[in-house]
């Protein structure tokens, strides 16, 4: 076990090295820098004044040199202005002080993140702050979707072939056939418009960063929640029906056990570990629609950052969310790998 | 002119969808009265929901083949006056005609702008699945057949692409900016040689023993296909027949390799599954190349599982290619694809819904078609 957790690290490590680089690599690309450039100074720069200011501002280094500066383990470069003996560089920004001494490492490693060009802030800020209220928003999704898939999968799979079966496995279809995008347009003309006329809860999740409140909260958290359904809720009805199969649950029924008895003390316990692996990995996929659901209710969390990062060519912050975001992916992956083999005694012993 | 009742708005969609309607009736009684001789297609008319599923994906086919005839406006031309209009207003100026759906915020026919929708959808949609399917299959083949260090290397590339969120990936990928840098020709031009290098195998692997028909197939396969490739991923088609619009090959590129990890696992576990099986063996004892043996005993025996996914993923690169329509990325800016109408809709939600509204239902009813299919097939190939 302990050689299998380390193998799996040792993997993820590697896998999170080379997707930063990748992105690290895309989002510095020549026309982004250039872009960039024109932000930083004024929009009206030639092409020498271009090159010049990035010359100067260390982004004509080799790129893995900046690859190696930004993630904290190559010295931030540094550069001593001739006439005036002002030092500027990458890391002076995060001088002690007191004794006014330049670190010579400054990255991901070591806590510096950089500073967001859109929000005028220390990037790893904005990102606890947003990563905050998108944790409110999964905590919701995870804790409407998950037991309703289970107990739709559970009852579908308890009896295969059934007219509820039928009914629950065309229900879970449907949902997955519903992106975030389609269900989130029709729940708020349906609960948030006039042509609806229910208006029960609003459109909008503009306020629920501060103050959640049903009104705000319910529609995001029901169009994410929504879209995963479908698919833990088929995981579970094929699990739950493959188990219902077994000779054990056959002998448990022969010897007079009631049917709620069977499914409850046998198959459930049974049933439960493929899903488990499932709702895990669900997380990745939430996160592309968190971006979406983020963007169509206006809630300000990390998808909804993520995106002003991409329109305002914000680098640093897009930089840091994908960080975050492969980060997430990553363990999540991690966690259903151990799990599957711990809730599993016949991988475990082998 | 007095503006139209829901049931005249319902009566009048009916009737311009009659060419699909008639197509409908023909294809699915064809089909009904040969489904002895169909194999698979033919069994799925004892399952309810497979047949549900059909109607619907045949239904958005011949909609965009059809597409021509049902429009009543230009989708893309403004009327003035007709801005956000409700359902059923009669157009200014056209005197019978109608915005049979309202006009969205640019004045444009809703209506027309939704079927004319469903031509880029079908279009790159099944085409991306693929070019997936190929990239999947070739490299998924030897990596289960083979393992050791070539499987290692694979899946470990895989799994970098699919531990990749797919939303970033695209928010890297498909912008305007990277065309400049070329890193959609190069991916083009590794992804589009996938399909060119499966058919030379797979016929050079069958017919080594025919040198005759061998070379015909192979000129054919690379005349064709190098012709397409120069053309697509390069736009240096010298007949100028095969050409992708740059930001249209982005997406194209994108979806695909998004895609293809995925049905690469699909594939490599297929393919360790099968060859334990005794023709694999006995194909062994035969003497046959290992290639042979890929392509011509393993490839066909996985095809239950391959076809139930191949429908699956046209409807995810459906949504795919609708999220990136929404995030502001689709092909053109005027283009009516479904995405971007709903995207461009869904500022407007609360005053005006019903521009966003049908995009929003013609996808998901495509690709819930698409599903309830696959989950047709999938329960009527269990049954072999």
């Amino acid at each position: 076990m302990g050689i299998f957790l380390l193998k799996r690290t040792g993997v993820m490590l590697f896998t999170a090295l080379c997707l930063t680089f990748v992105v690290f690599f895309l989002t510095n690309l020549e026309p982004n820098l250039e872009k960039l450039t024109k932000s930083e100074g004024n929009m009206r720069m030639t092409d020498v004044q271009v090159q010049s200011w990035l010359e100067k501002n260390g982004y004509r280094q080799p790129l893995l040199k900046r690859y190696g500066e930004w993630l904290g383990v190559m010295p931030g470069w540094q550069r001593t202005d001739e006439e005036t003996g002002k030092i500027t560089g990458r890391c002076t920004r995060y001088a002690n002080k007191e004794t006014g001494d330049i670190p010579s490492y400054c990255g991901l490693i070591q806590g510096h993140w950089g500073r967001s060009l859109v929000f005028k802030e220390e990037i790893r800020g904005i990102i606890a702050e947003k990563l905050g209220h998108t944790g409110k928003l999964m905590l919701a999704v995870m804790l409407v979707m998950v037991p309703i898939a289970l107990i739709i999968g559970i009852i579908a799979g308890m009896r295969e072939g059934s007219k509820t079966d039928r009914t629950l496995s065309t229900f879970s279809i449907l949902t997955t056939s519903t992106p975030e995008y389609v269900s989130g347009v029709i729940l708020i003309v349906v609960f948030a418009s006039k042509l609806g006329g229910l208006r029960w809860f609003k459109g909008t999740s503009a306020t629920a960063m501060d103050n959640v409140t049903f009104e705000n909260f319910t529609l995001p958290v029901v169009t994410l929640a929504l879209y995963g359904l479908g698919y833990i809720a088929r995981m579970m009805r094929a699990s739950m029906a493959e188990v219902m199969t077994e000779q054990y649950i056959r002998t448990a029924r022969l010897k007079g056990m009631s049917f709620s008895g069977v499914v409850f003390k046998h198959a459930l316990r049974n049933a439960l570990i493929a899903p488990f692996t499932v709702i895990m990995l669900q997380i990745p996929y939430l996160l592309t629609g968190v971006v979406i659901v983020e963007t169509l209710f206006n809630f300000k969390g990390f998808g909804w950052t993520l995106v002003a990062a991409v329109g305002n060519n914000d680098i640093e912050l897009l930089l840091a969310c994908s960080v975050v975001a492969v980060f997430v992916v990553l363990i999540t992956q991690l966690i259903s790998d151990i799990g599957y083999v711990f809730l599993n005694p016949r991988i475990r012993v082998s | 002119m007095e503006r139209l009742g829901a049931a005249d708005i319902f009566t009048s969609i009916l009737g311009q969808f009659m060419p699909v309607w008639i197509g409908l009736v023909v294809i699915l009684a064809l089909s009904a009265l040969f489904r002895s001789k169909l194999g698979l297609y033919g069994r799925l008319f004892s399952s309810p929901i497979g047949l549900v599923g059909l109607t619907l994906v045949l239904f958005w086919v011949l909609t965009a083949l059809f597409a021509d005839i049902i429009i009543t406006m230009d989708p893309l031309s403004q009327v003035s006056g007709m801005k956000n209009k409700k359902p059923g207003w009669p157009v200014t100026g056209m005197e019978g005609s109608y915005y049979l759906l309202g006009g969205d915020n640019l004045a444009r026919d809703v209506f027309s702008r939704m079927v004319m929708g469903s031509r880029i959808v079908l279009a790159i949609a099944p085409a991306a699945t693929l070019f997936a399917f190929m990239v999947g299959i070739t490299l998924g083949l030897p990596a289960g057949f083979y393992g050791g260090k070539l499987d290692t290397a694979l899946s470990f590339l895989a799994n970098l692409v699919l531990a990749f969120p797919v939303i970033l990936l695209f928010f890297l990928l498909v912008t305007p900016e990277i065309r400049s840098t070329g890193v959609p020709l190069i991916l083009a031009g590794i992804l589009f040689l996938f399909p060119i290098i499966f058919f030379v195998l797979l016929f050079w692997s069958r017919f080594q023993e025919q040198p005759g028909k061998l070379m015909v197939l192979l000129a054919i396969t690379l005349v064709l296909g190098l012709w397409a490739y120069s053309g697509l991923a390069f736009n240096a088609d010298p007949l100028g027949v095969f050409y992708m619009d740059p930001n249209l090959l982005n997406i194209f590129v994108s979806v695909v390799f998004v895609n293809s990890p995925t049905v690469f696992r699909i594939v490599r576990g297929l393919v360790i599954d099968i060859k334990t099986r005794d023709y694999v063996a006995a194909a062994q004892t035969r003497g046959e190349k290992p290639w042979y043996i890929m392509l011509w005993e393993v490839l066909p025996n996985a095809r239950g599982p391959l076809i139930v996914d191949f429908c699956l993923r046209i409807g995810y690169t459906t949504i795919l290619l609708g999220t990136l329509g929404f995030f502001g990325l689709g092909v053109t800016p005027e283009s009516p694809d479904w995405g971007m109408t709903i995207n461009e809709g869904r500022k407007f939600l609360a005053v005006y819904p019903h521009p966003a509204l049908p995009p929003a239902l013609a996808l998901m009813s495509l690709v819930l078609g698409l599903n309830l299919l696959a989950d047709g097939l999938r329960e009527e190939s269990l049954k072999d």
